[in-house]
């Protein structure tokens, strides 16, 4: 199963619709990475609402994609971890080091927005564009 | 009740069953016809051997009618549900008045004894039918027994464990004090279940209130163990993948010990002294400034 990847302004929103395969994530990453250049991106949300399990593999690949992303210039927040599954994370030792997550989507555009106030200018051209 | 079911199956072997049922006929017509005599025996030995202490000596006898009459009426149908039944409305109107365990039983096996003893009198001359009348008798005045016992003990789990529940609800509230910035007061020793409560509680919260901030105050906890401490901070981390901060405040000296000793990363615990600090630096975090002369900033920084 493919995720959906949409552009939304500056941001990219990749919207997991069902359990993911190792190589579903993967692929996942692949377009997100290549993807965030060619459209200028700055940010990337990954929503996860719609899974009910997050294994050692899917936290990798999430925090490689946060990773990743930097590298190329952006930020990436993942929304809407289920709080049974934060827990089980958790426990499993998954804690998504050094990635921001948030809430939900929209607590999620306006983590990116606000991180991005920093590059004001640049905010403002794009704007004025 | 499975209990009582088990036993009716495997009291006697099938040939017998119809003698033993016209003695237990036999035996509850004699019951029956002694029912005054033996009632006031029973009464009498329940107030001698200072059983049901807080009942008065006419509710003792009220209720010793009863029994008795469910008692025979037990015997006779070998039925034991009107029993249980009986036997769970009269915990229920007993057990508040402070009836113990010991008692109720003892009243039972009182009764029993009482009935055993008449029956000795009226067969003392003939001993094999003596013997065979206890044969009927025992294993259903036995069941009686463990009937009225089990359904005594079962009342009162139904009470404590009510009772568990009430507590356990009351015992962790999820208090939200601003926009987007929930309280979790803690009051009292954090045990293993309750801790799990505790982390279904706040990160639900989180989810329904969309908290950013929550400050969970631990004044009221004296001390946690370990795995309750590695709980906590499992929590927070939780919490943190929601989206959200848990400031931790009011941790006593041997929490913190607690919390050493097992290596807690500080820089994934915000901790502060107590509820006061902890409500500022959330208000700090959501980008409140409280201030007396003028509204506060809503807007988050």
């Amino acid at each position: 199963m493919q995720v959906p990847i949409l552009k939304q302004g500056p941001y990219l929103i990749a919207t997991v619709q069902s359990a993911l395969t190792d190589d579903d994530l993967k692929q996942l990453r692949d377009t997100l990475v290549d993807q965030i250049s060619q459209v200028r991106a700055r940010g990337v949300i990954v929503d996860v609402t719609a899974l009910d399990v997050i294994d050692s593999f899917a936290t990798r690949t999430l925090r490689d994609i946060a990773y990743m992303i930097r590298l190329r210039g952006a930020e990436t927040v993942i929304v809407g971890i289920q709080p049974e599954v934060a827990f089980s994370m958790v426990k499993l030792g998954l804690t998504l080091e050094g990635v921001a997550t948030t809430l939900d989507l929209e607590e999620g555009l306006k983590y990116l927005h606000r991180s991005a106030k920093g590059k004001v200018q640049e905010h403002e051209r794009r704007t004025h564009r | 009740m499975s209990s009582s079911r088990d036993l009716a199956t495997t009291t006697r072997a099938e040939p017998r069953l119809e003698s033993t049922a016209s003695r237990l006929r036999e035996l509850v017509a004699h019951l029956r016809q002694q029912r005054a005599q033996l009632r006031e025996e029973w009464a009498r030995l329940i107030t001698e051997a200072k059983l049901l202490t807080a009942m008065t000596k006419e509710e003792i006898f009220a209720e010793a009618t009863s029994v008795y009459d469910n008692y025979v009426e037990a015997l006779e149908t070998g039925t034991y549900e009107a029993l249980q039944t009986y036997a769970r409305n009269l915990s229920e109107r007993i057990i508040p008045r402070g009836v113990e365990t010991h008692e109720v039983v003892g009243i039972v096996l009182l009764l029993r004894d009482v009935l055993a003893r008449s029956l000795f009198a009226k067969y003392h001359e003939d001993f094999t039918e003596l013997n065979r009348i206890l044969d009927a008798y025992e294993p259903a005045a036995n069941r009686i027994a463990i009937t009225v016992a089990v359904g005594f003990v079962q009342e009162r789990e139904r009470i404590i464990r009510e009772q568990q529940e009430a507590i356990r609800e009351l015992s962790t509230p999820v208090l939200q004090v601003r926009e987007r910035l929930l309280i979790l007061p803690i009051i009292g020793v954090i045990d293993p279940q309750r801790a799990r409560q505790l982390t279904e509680q706040l990160l639900r919260g989180i989810r329904t209130n969309r908290a950013k901030v929550v400050v969970l105050d631990i004044t009221g906890v004296p001390y946690i163990d370990s795995p309750v401490a590695n709980h906590l901070v499992q929590t927070v981390e939780a919490a943190r993948l929601l989206g959200a901060t848990v400031i931790v405040t009011g941790l006593s000296p041997e929490i913190a010990q607690t919390l050493v000793n097992i290596g807690v990363d500080l820089g994934k615990m915000n901790t502060v002294g107590d509820l006061q600090g902890g409500i500022e630096e959330a208000e700090r975090l959501l980008g409140y400034t409280v201030s007396p002369t003028r509204e506060p900033a809503t807007e988050p920084a």
